[in-house]
């Protein structure tokens, strides 16, 4: 009883009481092992072997099915010079920051605010809608979304009149992938937001209205450095969602037309399982991993520093 | 703190209220925001309101119509058949439920220590999991594919189901050591002095006091498990072990032409178990998103 510790207390080292034996350590670790075997075996062990398999020729059929070789940087240096690996990062690119960073941040920051300025009855009706979108499976939503933009779709219904019709899965596939995206995970930051903001004391504000500021201004000057910390979680938790989006682009494009549409996920899938190059598919989850690696590390120092 | 004025700057009289400025300025500012907000309400509804009307409309297309003349029920009569429904989403329970009980199971197996006692390793491991957290499954697939087809887990669903359990595993026990945290340490110490060991304390005095989080953590994984595609879509092969999330794509290809009424039929069928968790939830979750708060280690 004597190395017990009040949840929520401070645990710094001066209230630490390190003198009990090892054996209690182990004895009070043991509900722990499930836990462990089941994250050393499911999660730590694929992560090795993808960094082993890297830097193989590790394939299903063909070319290297039979013995795998140590190949060393070769599959590094095979995708690095590969247009369609080039060409998958900067899809990438284009879709995480399009719709994570610019479009899902910042509609959502936009509706939290909004919803404070509204009503009760639009402030539930748009809160159950746009959640809506977001507790619907991934599959499902990328139908809806195949439907809405498709060549005799909902959307073109609308705006044909215009003479814009067109289909946008065949001209703007990484747009329209995007679009989808955002629609889907508004739902997470603008609960992140509505969190945080619900936080901010209301006189803060009316003192800031008080000195004359317009919206715009409170906004800007008091409203956002108050929620800093949680911009910049939420900016890192939905970059980490976007970067591994797989299942909404495939079930819209299968990555096409061509590779228009191809992030690095389906990139990976593609090479790994339609083309059976293991080897060459691991090297590019590798890389994957890495970038979601160091994200993961930024936002852990983010909720860690207080 | 009650001084307040209206909202029309430079010379307005300060007033003694508690109540937020009427101005006339404020009443346009409140009247745009509900129009935007509503506008903005509209545009996530659209593309909603397609899978609803589709389902219902026997004809339907891929424009969003009101079913009319054509409502009907064909849609749902065609794919109630143990096929193309009964059976995905009698696999797709069974891998949710399955591999919710191990991961929730286990979390709060593991997060007892966390939460209770002090050891040097605690912060490293908490800093693991919380890293862990982060990780893009996505990228773990290739490997993990190799790791069942060395070790013949590939195409089972045991296997499926320990996999899904690890991949929900590290935010479970995040979560469930937050809640844990929450319940006050007194009862325990009585309970110990009596004799009862930690597994006890945890069984008859924790468990039951950290129910509501509990569930929170359980639903919470539950949905994101149900729609969970690609790890079922790698991992298990033949058509009939498939869940309803990657079944769906059975209407595709199949015959030629897409029946658009029965992809939506089947879809809302689907969609509905995690909407109906969702409204259970929705009412306890506002505190699971208070980042700045709820997830201080």
């Amino acid at each position: 009883m004597a190395t017990l510790t009040r949840p929520g207390a401070p645990t710094g080292p001066e209230l630490r009481r390190r003198t009990h034996p090892i054996k209690v350590d182990i004895a009070r670790a043991l509900p722990l092992t499930p836990a462990i075997a089941l994250l050393l075996v499911f999660l730590a062990g694929p992560i090795l072997w993808c960094v082993y398999a890297a830097f193989t020729n590790t394939a299903l059929t063909g070319a290297g099915s039979g013995d795998t070789k140590f190949v060393g940087l070769a599959n590094f240096r095979a995708a690095f010079s590969s247009d369609a690996f080039a060409n998958s990062v900067v899809l990438t690119l284009v879709f995480t920051v399009l719709s994570a960073v610019v479009g899902q941040n910042v509609l959502g920051l936009a509706l939290a605010l909004l919803q404070k300025r509204s009503v009760a009855v639009v402030r539930t009706l748009v809160g159950i809608t746009v959640i809506g979108a977001w507790v619907i499976p991934e599959v499902v939503a990328g139908y809806l979304w195949y439907a809405f933009l498709a060549k005799d779709g909902t959307l073109n219904e609308i705006i044909g009149t215009l003479g814009l019709g067109q289909n946008w899965l065949y001209t703007l596939p990484i747009i329209a992938v995007s679009l989808a995206n955002v629609w889907r995970g508004t739902a997470f930051s603008m609960l992140v937001y509505n969190a945080a903001l619900s936080e901010i004391p209301a006189e803060i504000e009316e003192a800031a209205e008080m000195d004359g500021a317009t919206g715009w201004a409170r906004l800007r000057y008091v409203t956002i450095p108050m929620i800093k910390r949680t911009v910049t979680t939420n900016l890192m938790l939905i970059t980490l969602q976007t970067l591994s989006v797989f299942g909404l682009i495939y079930t819209m494009t299968k990555g096409g037309p061509g590779t228009k549409s191809q992030t690095l996920p389906l990139y990976m899938y593609e090479q790994a399982f339609s083309f059976s190059q293991i080897g060459y598919g691991t090297a590019i989850a590798l890389v994957l991993l890495a970038v979601g690696g160091v994200f993961s590390i930024v936002y852990m120092r983010l909720l860690r520093e207080d | 703190m009650t001084t307040e004025t209206t909202s029309t700057r430079s010379t307005a009289p300060l007033a003694v209220t508690s109540r937020r400025p009427v101005g006339p300025r404020t009443w346009v500012t409140t009247a745009a925001a509900n129009v935007v907000t509503a506008v903005l309400g509209v545009m996530f509804l659209i593309p909603l309101l397609w899978v609803v009307f589709a389902a219902f409309n026997a004809k339907a297309g891929l424009k969003l119509e009101w079913p009319g003349s054509g409502f009907s029920l064909d849609n749902f009569r065609a794919v109630l058949t143990p096929e193309t429904t009964y059976r995905p989403m009698w696999n797709g329970l069974v891998l949710c439920v399955g591999s919710t009980v191990i991961a929730i199971f286990v979390a709060t197996l593991a997060a007892y220590p966390l939460s209770r006692f002090e050891t040097r390793y605690k912060r490293p491991f908490l800093l693991t999991i919380l890293f862990s957290t982060g990780l893009p499954i996505t990228a773990i697939m290739v490997p993990v594919y190799g790791l069942f087809v060395q070790l013949n887990l590939i195409d089972t669903i045991g296997g499926t189901i320990a996999f899904m359990a690890t991949t929900a595993l590290p935010m479970s026990i995040f979560l469930c050591k937050n809640f844990m945290d929450g319940v006050p340490l007194t009862l325990e110490e009585a309970a110990w002095t009596d004799g009862a060991n930690s597994m006890q304390t945890l069984r008859h005095i924790v468990l039951p006091l950290m129910w509501p989080g509990l569930s929170v953590v359980t639903i919470f994984t539950f949905i994101g498990m149900w729609g969970n595609f690609f790890i079922p879509f790698v991992l298990l092969l033949s058509p009939d072990r498939l869940p309803a999330s990657v079944s769906i794509f059975t209407f595709f290809g199949q015959y030629g032409s897409v029946q658009w009424g029965q992809l939506a039929a089947y879809s809302v069928l689907y969609t509905l178990p995690v909407v109906v968790l969702y409204v259970l939830l929705s009412r306890r979750l506002g505190g699971a998103f208070n980042f700045g708060g709820a997830l201080k280690g």
